[in-house]
């Protein structure tokens, strides 16, 4: 019994920690989501260039991805801005089917130009200064795993912060409610869009370099995030940053105890199972309004 | 006039769209007589394969305006369907391919009576998480194959028997024959009753609802024919390649190509998912053998940087790039 309540413990734990990292991938989804307009499909990609830079910072400068950190961040935002400013732009009034189309097209593009540049070989930061795993009382907590969810929390806080109590975050905020009343009140829409996609580029680049201490790097590991990172986003109402943190905790809850109770093959599957069934009875998300 | 201002911009048509219609379903008969080389025979299965899902994408994403990114369950659906009821009952794989395409009907219901009352990009993930569910599942499932998959059982060949082996060009032929009928059904629709209730759904539903359209039941009928149609499909398939398993037939990539079609060519027309097959496939298939070699995937960056343009260019798909370029003189509005 008691070797039990440990492993069930221990499970939560480990869910709750894939859960914050979950949640500061969906992050970035969901602001542009809500800021932007724009379902950006090739967010998993961002993710997996982020930790490809992490990966090259270890290989080549021999920097440990724990201080890859903010070149990581700095890296994708920046190719979240070029994302904006060469294609995003140029089809923020287009009809949302081919706004979802070409945002497929950069999805596509980036994972082949990583299979082309990199090869489709798996890539494993070995020895990275966060390895190896703690024992708090008697239950086993993986390090990297610690520290990735301790970076997902810091940033999601400063993000929610930076939204919710800065004048700047505030302005966003505006934008991602009204457009027109935002700018009809002063407030420059493409200057916020640019905010928009460099906080949503750092924190998936944050995210990529945490992931990467212990996580293969392959250039189709974005897909395996992306929908995964749909159902937080939908689950807390696209666009609403603040719920990201709570359903990605759901998310990673779910999927580690469906893996210990169910199947694991089929942790997955109970997750999205979840998801349509809260999309039912919620058809705006958790949090979301009615 | 009333009529044709209200399909909008998008059916401006060359003239005599018919003709175009008759030339080239000319043309595709008369093929197997220019060549018998089977690349190119296979090539144009192949595109022939997306046009008829992209035109029974079209019926619901297109004209209804439910833009669904799970219509691989449907294939997936057909392709096994069929498979499995050849092997345990040696049942006929015409028969199958009814059955498949009944139960496709059926599965469309039970994946459209939580789903249809999602809206936007709420409804767009659903579609993509059912997707996966079903995937997983039938990976799961070792009764049918679980993630090895399943081999169709060879058989003479006939048309009796759907397998054909020392030649494509039958497979050609009925692959011809399935577009045909998609083609002309997509016509009827789009002429008759539904096809005006489909673009009311679509362009304003409270609108629709308030005419006394039923908006539920005829976003059903528009998934019904999408979903007998694709899973038609799916069974062509499996007795065209032989082999079916969870990761290529319920792949999200066959859901995502089947929007990319319409989309490109121009969605909610007839012939913007024949335009788009006959550019897309050639195009990936075209580059996949002259740049996908080495394992890659240069013939990828170019698919995906094209995408790209095209999006930018003209965002109203390639029927809107044809009319543009079509001296105002000969255009018809349709």
């Amino acid at each position: 019994m008691v070797l039990e309540l440990d492993i069930i413990l221990q499970t939560v734990i480990r869910g709750l920690l894939i859960g914050f990292s979950y949640s500061l991938i969906a992050v970035g989804l969901s602001l542009i989501f809500g800021v932007v307009d724009i379902v950006n499909f090739a967010h998993g990609e961002f993710l997996m260039i982020g930790m490809y830079v992490a990966f090259w910072c270890y290989q080549v400068l021999r920097v440990d991805p724990i201080y890859a950190l903010p070149i990581c961040a700095a890296a994708i935002a920046l190719l979240g801005v070029g994302t904006h400013k060469l294609l995003v732009r140029r089809i923020l009034r287009a009809p949302p089917s081919i706004q979802m189309f070409s945002t497929f097209g950069l999805m596509v593009f980036l994972r082949s130009m990583a299979q082309f540049l990199w090869t489709g070989d798996f890539r494993f930061i070995k020895d990275s200064v966060v390895k190896g795993r703690l024992e708090i009382f008697g239950i086993f907590v993986g390090l990297p795993q610690l520290v990735a969810a301790f970076v997902a929390v810091v940033t999601c806080g400063l993000i929610y912060w930076f939204i919710e109590k800065t004048d700047l975050g505030r302005a966003l905020q505006a934008v991602s409610e009204d457009r027109e009343a935002a700018s009809l009140m002063g407030i420059n829409c493409e200057r916020m869009y640019v905010l928009a996609w460099a906080i949503a580029g750092a924190s998936v680049g944050l995210a990529g370099a945490s992931l990467s201490t212990y996580q293969y790097i392959f250039p189709e590991v974005g897909g395996v995030y992306l929908t995964i990172c749909f159902v937080v986003v939908a689950l807390s109402g696209f666009g609403r940053v603040a719920g990201v943190l709570l359903s990605g905790v759901i998310v990673g809850s779910v999927e580690v105890l469906g893996g210990l109770f169910i199947s694991p093959a089929l942790k997955y599957a109970i997750v999205f199972l979840l998801f349509i069934g809260i999309i039912v009875i919620r058809p705006r998300g958790l949090l979301g309004k009615g | 006039m009333k009529k044709s201002l209200s399909l909008g911009k998008l059916s401006v048509t060359i003239i005599g769209g018919g003709l175009a219609l008759a030339l080239l379903v000319v043309a595709l008969l008369l093929l197997p007589f220019l060549t018998t080389r089977s690349s190119i025979i296979g090539l144009v299965i192949l595109t022939l394969l997306y046009a008829v899902m992209g035109e029974a994408w079209n019926i619901l994403g297109g004209y209804t305006g439910q833009v669904s990114l799970g219509n691989a369950v449907y294939f997936g659906v057909g392709a096994y369907t069929c498979t499995v009821l050849l092997l345990r009952w040696n049942l006929n794989p015409w028969l199958g391919m009814l059955i498949g395409g009944a139960l496709a009907i059926l599965c469309g219901l039970i994946i459209g009576v939580p789903t249809f009352r999602l809206k936007g990009h709420y409804f767009v993930t659903a579609s993509i998480v059912i997707n996966e569910v079903v995937r997983v599942l039938f990976t799961n499932w070792d009764l049918v194959g679980g993630a090895r998959g399943l081999y169709v059982p060879i058989q003479e060949e006939s048309f009796l028997t759907f397998q054909f082996h020392s030649s494509k060009i039958p497979y050609y032929y009925i692959i011809l024959a399935l577009f045909l009928l998609v083609v002309l059904v997509t016509r009827l629709v789009e002429r008759g009753k539904w096809g005006f209730y489909f673009r009311a759904i679509r362009d304003d539903p409270e609108a629709a609802a308030s005419l006394g359209v039923n908006v539920t039941r005829y976003k059903h009928v528009a998934n019904a024919i999408n979903a007998f149609f694709t899973a038609l499909a799916g069974t062509f398939y499996a007795q065209y390649v032989l082999f079916l398993d969870p990761a290529s037939v319920f792949s999200i990539s066959i859901s995502v190509l089947v929007l990319l079609l319409p989309v490109l060519g121009g969605k909610g027309t007839l012939w913007g998912p024949i335009l788009g097959a006959f550019v897309l496939i050639p195009l990936s298939e075209v580059t996949r053998i002259y740049l996908g070699g080495q394992g890659r995937a240069l013939h990828l960056v170019i698919y995906g940087l094209l995408i790209m343009i095209i999006a930018v260019v003209e965002p109203r798909g390639l029927m809107a790039l044809v009319g543009r370029l079509t001296p105002r003189r000969f255009r018809r509005r349709g």
